[in-house]
């Protein structure tokens, strides 16, 4: 049987790969350039027995999908950066409580209001250092609309088994794009659910590090009662302030992703293995980078590209071989340099590092990085 | 006789942390009693809280509790209902959490009439922070902000919670116990958003600086300025001056619940 | 009226004394921090010091 094909924007290829993933609860706050994932969510949730709720504020959505989530059901909510902004309260909480959410930013200018309907990527490191306090942050940067779809499946997946909220940033010209879908089989990708305790009512503790670096969490209503708290708290989810409590449960939180960057980790490389000048870039600027490098390769340079699809943890290690490898690397992003200072990071000083950066609300366009690329070599 | 509040809290969890006269455990036990008489299966009671000293409650009871941010209360309880509507769900916090930084929630979730119970202790202040002054605070009285006397007029949070389209409200103080487990049965019972206002004292940082003497001046104040709404039909404008109104403020049995509403809304989407 | 045993729990008991002054029989009284009950005879069983202690300190048996 021939598969379902459609034309599709991206941001109504999240609200389907929200649906596919077994998501059943939305809450949200409308927001350009993320609407359409709600207005998507809207007709299809309910058909599927799904809630969806408009919220008073960016805030309460937030709020909501975490209250949604500890009843057991796959939450979602979707944003833009200055939506984001506002959760980062809640995000917090998520992340402590460790409560499993997916959160969508179609990310655009900024600060404040900035360019609503323009493209950015300014929210780089926001997703992973918007929220006060020490945590762990997975983000995710799809760059197609197929891919949307696919990540959006994923973000469900990791959210469920590191039991955290996982961000899925794409900007605005991904999220408006129109391009042809394939829609994934049931049984198809990849769903994961999540675990249930294996301890019964009576012994369950919520935050049982003996359990494994992620312990079970059980669901409201379902035989279950426990206490969640964004307070620091000991195993049984009660609010401690004992110094090797607060410690061993901080470092847990964070290391329960950073131990397994391998499993979370997800990036495509084309034409890097004998690249002299790599180029870095994400989301729709890794398109025109693409395009940037088939151009170059017929002047005869080098070029590559490294197109991190997990943005959060950072790609380290790869980012780290590459540095070795070749001559530069060349970050494209739509924001005046913010990825940029993870890849020098990584990079130790064994390659040039140069940034083409743009927030004028116009995408990055294949010239002005092999215009770049040229300068660097 | 003697009640058994022991079997509903949590084990090794008392004496809890709340001042020597302050309200809170008051409320908390005519809660106990509200659920008990209600009949309440606590493992499908979600007790829901955010921020400050009343917003402990829920870690005391043997519930589904949860203790969320400063504000958002109402706005994690609406995701836990909307989510199970066949969990009973009760909201508790103060009248800072509830009314100023939780405000834009509060109100929302009266308007959808979402059905939970929703038990604000409002005594007046900050409580944890030091005793800041509160959308509560009566003008001119002593907070560690208002040195000079309160500058800003006052929520009466019934009024709001009315306003905003709660379809069951209800006052009542710290000093009238047994009103406050009747008021809680109520609300539990009634099929749309419920709030209990319950006029509550903080000696340590009210009290102290708004010349009660004691937990007990404070007791006293509530009790003798509380009219029952029967009471105040019978009275003049200027016999209520200085008295709050309590019992059952507001009550709509017509205005259809939020997730009785969204149920319809899942029927027309699978074409029933 | 008697047959009432007033039960203390003082690891509880906060000193509030808001149990003795709304005790219309005057069954209570403060010792320093601690509420006693050295009239437990007068006890009318008006439950208003157990329904009025904020801190499950205090409980009023049938005997």
């Amino acid at each position: 049987m021939a598969k379902k094909v459609a034309l599709l924007q991206g941001n109504q290829a999240c609200a389907a790969g929200a649906v596919y993933a077994g998501c059943k609860f939305f809450g949200g706050y409308p927001i350009t350039p993320s609407t359409e994932v709600a207005e998507e969510l809207s007709i299809s949730l309910p058909k599927v027995g799904g809630k969806f709720i408009q919220m008073e504020d960016e805030i309460g959505a937030m709020a909501s999908v975490i209250g949604a989530s500890l009843t057991g059901m796959k939450s979602l909510t979707a944003t833009s950066g200055p939506g984001v902004s506002l959760k980062q309260e809640l995000i917090g909480y998520a992340c402590i409580a460790e409560v499993p959410c997916v959160i969508i930013n179609v990310m655009r200018g900024g600060p404040s209001t900035g360019m609503p309907t323009g493209p950015g990527q300014s929210d780089v490191m926001q997703a992973m250092w918007g929220t006060h306090g020490d945590h762990a942050a997975i983000a995710l940067v799809p760059s197609s609309v197929q891919e949307i779809f696919s990540e959006t499946v994923r973000a469900f997946n990791l959210a469920e088994k590191y039991r955290m909220p996982v961000q899925v940033l794409f900007d605005e010209i991904v999220g408006h794009m129109r391009e042809r879908i394939v829609f994934p089989e049931p049984g198809e990708l990849e769903v994961i659910d999540r675990e249930a305790p294996t301890d019964g009512p009576d012994t369950y503790k919520p935050y049982d590090s003996t359990k494994g670096q992620i312990p079970p969490l059980a669901s409201f209503g379902s035989g279950y009662k426990f206490h969640v708290t964004g307070l620091n708290k000991a195993d049984d989810g009660f609010p401690t302030t004992k110094a090797s409590l607060v410690d061993a449960e901080e470092r847990r939180q964070v290391d329960k992703v950073m131990d397994n960057v391998a499993d979370i980790e997800s990036n495509e490389e084309y034409l890097t293995e004998d690249a002299e000048v790599v180029i870095w870039a994400f989301g729709s600027t890794a398109r025109s980078a693409r395009y940037a490098v088939n151009e170059l390769r017929k002047e005869g340079i080098k070029a590559g590209l490294f197109r991190p699809i997990t943005l959060w943890p950072f790609p380290t290690k790869r980012t780290a071989e590459l540095a070795v490898q070749c001559k530069a690397i060349v970050v494209a992003e739509m924001n005046l340099g913010q990825m940029i200072h993870e890849v020098e990071r990584a990079a130790k000083g064994n390659c040039v590092v140069a940034g083409e950066f743009r927030v004028d609300g116009e995408p990055i366009n294949p010239a002005q990085i092999m215009k770049k690329v040229k300068e660097v070599l | 006789m003697a009640y058994d509040y022991e079997k509903s809290i949590r084990p090794g969890k008392l004496p809890h942390i709340w001042c020597p006269g302050c309200g809170h455990g008051i409320v908390m036990k005519g809660l106990i009693r509200a659920m008990d008489t209600c009949g309440l299966d606590r493992k499908n009671t979600a007790i829901v809280s955010g921020i400050g000293c009343a917003s402990r409650l829920p870690g005391y009871l043997d519930a589904c509790t949860l203790h969320t941010a400063h504000g958002r209360a109402a706005a994690f309880a609406t995701g836990v209902k909307m989510a199970k509507p066949e969990m009973t769900v009760i909201c508790c916090g103060g009248d800072g959490d509830g009314t100023a930084i939780g405000g834009n929630h509060f109100i929302h979730a009266c308007r959808r009439n979402i059905d939970m119970t929703y038990v604000l202790m409002n005594n007046f202040i900050y409580g944890m922070t030091g005793g800041q002054f509160s959308p509560c605070t009566p003008t001119g009285a002593k907070a560690s902000t208002t040195p000079y006397g309160n500058p800003d007029p006052i929520f009466d949070i019934s009024k709001l919670a009315i306003g905003a389209g709660a379809t069951f409200v209800a006052r009542t103080t710290a000093a009238h116990p047994r009103e406050i487990d009747k008021l809680i049965v109520q609300g539990i019972q009634h099929k749309g958003m419920s709030i209990i206002e319950v006029l509550d004292d903080c000696p340590t940082t009210y009290g102290r600086r708004n010349k009660f003497r004691s937990v007990v001046d404070m007791m006293k104040h509530l009790k003798a300025n509380a009219v029952p709404i029967k009471a105040a039909a019978k009275m003049t404008a200027e016999q209520l001056q200085g008295k709050f109104l309590t019992g059952v403020l507001f009550h709509d049995t017509e205005k259809p619940e939020y997730c009785a509403q969204y149920a319809e809304v899942i029927k027309k989407a699978q074409g029933a | 009226m008697s047959g009432a045993r007033l039960e203390i729990i003082e690891r509880n008991c906060k000193g509030c004394s808001i149990c003795v002054e709304f005790c219309p029989k005057n069954v209570l009284e403060m010792d320093v921090f601690l509420v006693t009950a050295p009239r437990p005879e007068d006890c009318i069983k008006c439950m208003q010091c157990e329904l009025l202690c904020p801190d499950f300190a205090i409980k009023v048996h049938d005997e």
